[in-house]
């Protein structure tokens, strides 16, 4: 395995606090540990095979079940087993894997939600056939009694479903007019409520026309589209909250010499802090003792290491890559660097020109409109024959005909189909209106470090080594576990380098690796303790006693499809730009090697946020795409934004979109597919509209009968639903 | 038409037995994975009982 340069949230709780979590696990739950992972990867009933038996097979599981639906393993097992074992199970089956919270607690409440929904809809289904049984009789021509009987019937049936089913629009549309507002529920109830007491009192006085069928079918399409609506969102909300448990939870304090694991939260201004090395700075704080190098690339977005010594001051969030370091604490929780960047989030999101979605746009329109037609057709028809029951009759069939079956089916079908073909591709939706705004993209700006680089280093040219100084290399290499010592130790052993015998070799924390080769002092470290001059760019240098000093460089790895996500984007006609808290070399170098015009180097968070404001002063549509802490202002601010799943919370929780796997290629894919949605539910909101315009002058003229109705909603819907299908 | 006072009450049986089999797929987490689920039946490992 390669070492990451910037270890992914996920190792990190890993190092420091893996014995910790596991005690917590036995005290919490004595008999079984369930565990869940997310993995992205799987996508096929092999694949449910393959995980499964491995996982199977791994001591101490007693049961795993994969979900392909949620692309995630859900695995009892014994209290003993860690989640780091299981994820190493999974990776050698071949697939990534994430660890989760088990917080399933959450995610059961969800699902009672839910359940209550599919529970309304089912009855709603079960009603409406039964009703619609009945007035297929009536309307193929019972007469006097028996129609009266099967009117009777059908109130019978339909009071208590509405009763039942309709209670998500009643309290919606309640609330709604408490705050003296209209949403689309409010004609909806009106409509459901009003077609239900003109049918009773029409079945009373043994009427023909009766709207029962009509109020509960109403129902049902309209309670389609909001299960549709939830389980999209459930889904993603159900995913973001369980990425969003991968944080630094424990730091070790010294308390009189002793170390103790305790939560970050009980962390004091004035403790000490032991940081092991691959360890995450819980706190802001002064180094006392230690030498190390410190990677800062989650905040700044530099791939350097920096060298750390007593006296220096470190930021929470930044990564210990050597020596163990003690810190003295110096700001905690709230006050830590960490959470000030959080709060220019905060800063960000208050300024967010609020998006308004096609269907609130459509619904402002909508249900202002509605009331006035079904109230003129009233107060005209009263007018005219002066007649309440006709009046009142006419007035229900015109907001029944133009109930929002279709409106309301027209977003949530679409946006389910689009959501469930992106997450097939490694793409998690998190917010309802994403996919409308990634359709308006036209300018697409990358982060750097982490998000067009995978944060591994990679060696660059070793040619002006020879064979004697490579041996020597790999020697010192082998001596420390700095990500550049393993990436060059990778490098040197695939070309078959045998390590050069080295005496009294010694890591030293901060600087490097030192020894004597044939009696004479060789190093491998930093520039300045080597006695060369340091250069822009990430290396490290190789000394032997007497002879000038060689430089070993490093570059940063691509992320897969890094390359492939630029081309696409540039050839559909989008303007790409990097922008970056690295030094220009390093930026202008990767801009260099994917064909990226524009770049910024060495941006202060508050830069980047500063340029996508001026991108959007000049009327562009900005697609944001980063993964740091440094990122997170700039992720708000963007017109819509996508990060990575191993990007900091912070960054995930201010993206609209999460990508779940390592690869960036789907990101061309999803502008594509979010074009497309948008472009149906247009369409769709076309079809609803053609509807309306045939079917409410027949209701205004009083020629609309129940079959009329009951042909117009169904018809509507179900051409949404099967426009919406055509998406996959 | 006396036969309706059979057939309504049995139409609304087997329409509410029905309902009833639904609550119960509901209940038994049946709709947690459809994709899943789909994929499996045409999975070559055989088991005694159906996986919990």
């Amino acid at each position: 395995m390669t070492a990451t340069m910037r270890p992914s949230i996920s190792a990190c709780p890993a190092c420091i606090a893996a014995p910790g979590a596991e005690d917590i696990a036995q005290r919490d739950v004595p008999k079984e540990a369930k565990l869940a992972i997310s993995v992205p990867g799987v996508h096929c009933g092999a694949c449910i095979s393959t995980l499964e038996r491995a996982l199977s097979t791994h001591p101490g599981v007693n049961s795993a079940r994969v979900n392909l639906t949620l692309k995630r393993a859900l695995i009892e097992a014994e209290p003993h087993v860690s989640p780091e074992e299981i994820i190493s199970t999974i990776n050698a089956a071949g697939y990534e894997a994430y660890e989760l919270d088990a917080g399933t607690l959450a995610a059961r409440a969800q699902d009672k939600a839910g359940r209550d929904l599919l529970m309304r809809l089912a009855v709603a289904g079960f009603a409406s056939m039964n009703v619609m049984l009945l007035s297929v009789s009536v309307w193929s021509g019972a007469e006097g009694a028996t129609r009266d009987m099967f009117h009777w019937i059908s109130a019978a049936i339909a009071f208590p479903t509405i009763a039942f089913s309709g209670q998500p629009f009643f309290k919606s549309a309640w609330s709604a007019l408490r705050n003296k507002r209209l949403n689309m529920d409010v004609p909806i109830v009106l409509a459901i409520s009003l077609a239900l007491v003109t049918s009773l009192w029409e079945t009373m006085l043994s009427g023909h026309h009766a709207y029962f069928d009509a109020s509960l079918t109403l129902t049902f399409f309209l309670l389609a589209g909001r299960y549709l609506d939830y389980r999209t969102r459930a889904i993603a909300r159900s995913a973001a909250q369980e990425l969003a448990a991968l944080e630094v939870p424990r730091a070790v304090r010294l308390e009189e010499g002793l170390e103790r694991t305790l939560p970050v939260s009980e962390l004091r201004v004035g403790d000490l802090i032991l940081v092991r090395p691959g360890g995450r700075m819980p706190i802001d704080g002064e180094i006392l003792e230690g030498w190390s190098e410190i990677d800062r690339s989650l905040l700044t977005g530099e791939t350097r290491p920096i060298f750390a010594e007593p006296g220096m001051s470190v930021s929470a969030g930044e990564v210990n890559l050597t020596g163990p370091l003690t810190l003295r604490a110096t700001a905690v929780g709230q006050d830590t660097s960490l959470h000030r960047m959080a709060d220019l989030v905060a800063i960000a999101e208050s300024g967010r020109s609020r998006y308004t979605s096609l269907a609130d746009a459509a619904a402002k329109l909508y249900a202002p409109g509605v009331h006035i037609l079904a109230a003129l057709a009233f107060v005209g028809w009263y007018l005219y024959s002066w007649d309440v029951r006709i009046s009142l009759n006419i007035a229900s069939a015109v907001l029944i005909i133009t109930c929002p079956c279709a409106l309301a089916l027209a977003v949530p079908a679409v946006t389910t189909a689009a959501s469930g073909r992106l997450f097939k591709k490694g793409l998690l939706i998190k917010d309802a209106t994403a996919l409308e705004r990634l359709a308006q993209a036209d300018t697409v700006v990358f982060d750097k470090t982490g998000t067009l680089t995978a944060g591994i280093p990679e060696v660059g040219e070793l040619d002006h080594l020879g064979t004697r100084d490579l041996t020597i290399a790999l020697g010192l290499a082998t001596l420390s576990s700095h990500p550049l010592s393993l990436a060059l130790r990778t490098a040197l052993e695939a070309r078959g380098v045998k390590a050069a015998a080295l005496e009294s070799g010694r890591e030293v924390p901060g600087y490097g690796a030192e020894g004597l080769w044939q009696g004479r002092q060789v190093r491998l470290g930093r520039a300045q303790w080597v006695g060369a001059k340091a250069s822009g760019s990430t290396a490290a240098w190789l000394a032997v006693d007497g002879e000038p000093p060689l430089e070993i460089t490093f570059s940063d790895r691509l992320r897969p499809g890094a390359q492939e996500a630029v081309a696409a984007l540039q050839a559909s006609g989008l303007e790409v730009i990097m922008m970056s808290g690295d030094s220009a070399g390093a930026v202008e170098a990767l801009a260099q090697r994917l064909g990226i015009a524009q770049w910024v180097a060495e941006a202060l968070p508050g830069d980047k946020a500063a340029r996508i404001a001026q991108l959007h002063a000049d009327g562009k549509k900005v697609l944001m795409v980063g993964d740091g802490l440094n990122d997170t202002a700039a992720l708000t601010e963007a017109h819509v934004s996508v990060s990575p799943a191993s990007a900091l919370d912070a960054a995930r929780v201010a993206s609209d979109i999460v990508l779940l796997g390592t690869d960036l290629s789907p990101l061309a894919e999803a502008i594509k597919v979010a074009g497309k949605a948008t472009q149906r539910i247009r369409e769709n909101f076309q079809v609803a509209t053609v509807y309306n315009i045939i079917a409410v002058p027949l209701a205004i003229a009083g020629l609309c009968s129940p079959l009329i109705a009951a042909l117009a909603m169904s018809t509507s819907s179900i051409t949404v639903s099967l426009n919406a299908l055509r998406l996959k | 038409m006396s036969v309706l006072s059979y057939l309504i009450p049995i139409s609304l049986l087997l329409g509410g037995a029905g309902l009833l089999f639904f609550v119960f797929t509901v209940r038994t987490n049946q709709y947690d994975d459809p994709e899943g689920d789909a994929r499996r039946i045409l999975n070559g490992d055989y088991d005694d009982r159906p996986k919990t």
